[in-house]
């Protein structure tokens, strides 16, 4: 990473007695992707919207690009694309002129033609904005959110409700921001989305950072792994567990499918192997399953991230 | 070096006055798109300015030369209040005063695009009323400058109420309540009937109203000519109340 694009300290909004951000510090990779990763009423919008320039927090620092997004805003403004969760378009207005409308602020915009081409609004361009689906407003949104070419963009849940083919256009797109080296800032729940486009993922639950680092970090780090194959049934486990480091765990939980629990180095693979072969066994369907960012978020929250 | 990809950073504001010119150009194209803005701004003047000029109902000698004013005042009280308080509410209903707000455009930048669209439709609305009335038979006199001057503090006066109004209530019932106030100050505002011919008790408060410096000044701009300088210090006070009231109390989302 070249520098920092955001940088967020001690972070505290409420809203009467309730924190919806009650202490948040994270940081954001120049050229990164940024995915925050929460389930919903963790506090993503609220986050982002301080960011923005469109709340201010109670307590704590903002900087996105060296800029207080509170005091700086008219300076910011023109550097940041933002894609609202919903609304911020006129109902009458068409596609095209709502795009040619916000284009027309910048000084270098992209081509409105090319990036409803591109985002698939070409044949709705001319229907009036309120008679598009779902997934055609989205998709409106996130071309708003990037027409005027900014250094940074926030794009609150991107995906939300795009049918397969549409989130994957969007994920292409972002990957495309990425590559031409613009700082990405989204938030979603879901995983997949994070694991794919993030260089970094930070978790936020309940307005708090409950983790953060690039995906592979978060669910390597402390990682309880298993390993697991497939053999004929019945084997006596007892050598097996005798020769693994202590701490290890071996059991066949169903007739011919074994589980060995643990840390999962290359040595206790080996054991394993050693321990098959010294039976005239091959292991078949060997796997090593490392935990993904869904149970990385269940063991730190207690909570599943689609609630 | 490395070739650039299409989506490179290249950030920076167009120039203000393409922005809000773009801005204004908007406005002006919904407004013209809808129809029930149509009907308040320009169907329902140019409807009254008719049927009254050629029904002899008002005890007016010259009936259009009487009305033309008082329809005028009606249409930018329709644009200036009326229809900005229903269009400014749902705006923020939409989530659009935000969303712009935040762009190069700004905060300032919406309101005076919003504003010059707004004069957009008021210069069409007098001259399609102006060639009505010259169909009618009227012949122009009076202080053109006079009547402009007028026009434009009015517009001041009932903007800065029409967002006063949009600032407290929600969308439907802003629609509503904004209906209905056009409604009450077409009849009491001196646009049709003289206010002089009102019951007394409603005469005296009709007589501070908005609608009425409007419309009584434009009679005396387009009749006699010369400033009427009665009429103009009262929109100048509205307007300062409307836009200092609005201002305090005016929500962007």
């Amino acid at each position: 990473m070249a520098g920092v694009a955001l940088e967020v300290t001690d972070l505290v909004k409420r809203y009467g007695p309730r924190a919806a951000l009650d202490g948040v510090s994270l940081s954001a990779g120049l050229g990164a992707v940024t995915a925050i990763l929460g389930p919903n009423g963790a506090g993503k919008t609220t986050l982002v919207e301080i960011c923005e320039g469109f709340r201010r927090q109670d307590t704590g620092q903002v900087r996105v690009l060296g800029l207080d997004p509170g005091r700086e805003g008219r300076r910011l403004r023109p550097l940041i694309g933002v894609m609202l969760q919903q609304g911020g378009i006129y109902p009458a207005a068409r596609p095209r002129e709502m795009l040619e409308l916000v284009a027309a602020y910048y000084a270098n915009p992209l081509d409105p033609a090319a990036l409803l081409r591109r985002l698939g609004l070409l044949e709705v361009a001319g229907v009036p904005c309120r008679r598009l689906s779902g997934g055609q407003r989205q998709r409106l949104s996130l071309a708003l959110a990037i027409v005027g070419r900014p250094a940074m963009v926030f794009l609150d849940e991107p995906t939300t409700g795009l049918d397969p083919q549409a989130r994957q256009a969007a994920w292409e797109l972002i990957s495309e921001l990425r590559r031409d080296g613009v700082t990405v800032i989204l938030t979603t729940h879901y995983l997949e989305e994070a694991e794919r486009l993030a260089d970094r993922v930070v978790i936020i639950d309940r307005g708090r950072v409950v983790a953060q680092g690039a995906p592979a970090e978060l669910t390597e780090a402390g990682a309880r792994r298993r390993l697991e194959f497939r053999a004929r049934p019945g084997l006596d486990l007892a050598g097996l567990a005798a020769a693994l480091p202590s701490g290890h765990v071996a059991r066949e939980v169903s007739p011919g499918h074994y589980v060995v629990e643990g840390e999962i180095g290359p040595r206790v693979v080996a054991e394993v192997a050693t321990w098959c072969a010294d039976r005239g066994v091959l292991p078949g369907d060997l796997r090593i399953e490392s935990r993904s960012l869904e149970d990385v978020f269940l063991e730190l929250t207690g909570r599943e991230l689609r609630s | 070096m490395e070739a650039r990809g299409v989506l490179a950073p290249a950030p920076g504001s167009a120039p203000a006055l393409r922005r809000v010119a773009a801005q204004a150009a908007m406005e002006l194209r919904l407004q013209l798109r809808n129809g029930e803005q149509l009907l308040l701004t320009l169907a329902i003047p140019i409807l009254v300015l008719v049927v009254f000029s050629v029904a002899p109902v008002l005890g007016v000698r010259d009936r259009v030369a009487f009305l033309l004013p008082g329809v005028i005042g009606l249409a930018v009280m329709s644009t200036a209040f009326t229809g900005q308080a229903i269009a400014t509410g749902f705006d923020r209903r939409h989530g659009v005063l935000k969303r712009l707000g935040a762009t190069p455009l700004g905060r300032s930048g919406l309101i005076l695009g919003k504003t010059a669209a707004m004069l957009g439709v008021e210069a069409i609305q007098v001259v399609v009323l102006g060639l009505v009335a010259l169909g009618l038979g009227w012949r122009p006199h009076g202080s053109v400058a006079g009547a402009l001057l007028l026009i434009l503090l009015g517009t001041a006066a009932f903007s800065g109420l029409g967002l006063l109004l949009a600032g407290l209530l929600r969308a439907e019932a802003t629609l509503a309540a904004a209906n209905l106030v056009y409604l009450v100050l077409l009849v009491v505002g001196g646009v049709v009937f003289p206010v002089s011919d009102l019951p007394a008790a409603v005469r005296g408060p009709a007589e501070l109203l908005p609608i009425t410096a409007l419309t009584d000044g434009l009679r005396a701009a387009l009749g006699e000519g010369g400033l009427p300088v009665r009429d103009l210090v009262e929109l100048a006070v509205w307007a300062v109340l409307g836009a200092g009231l609005a201002s305090a109390t005016f929500r962007w989302e």
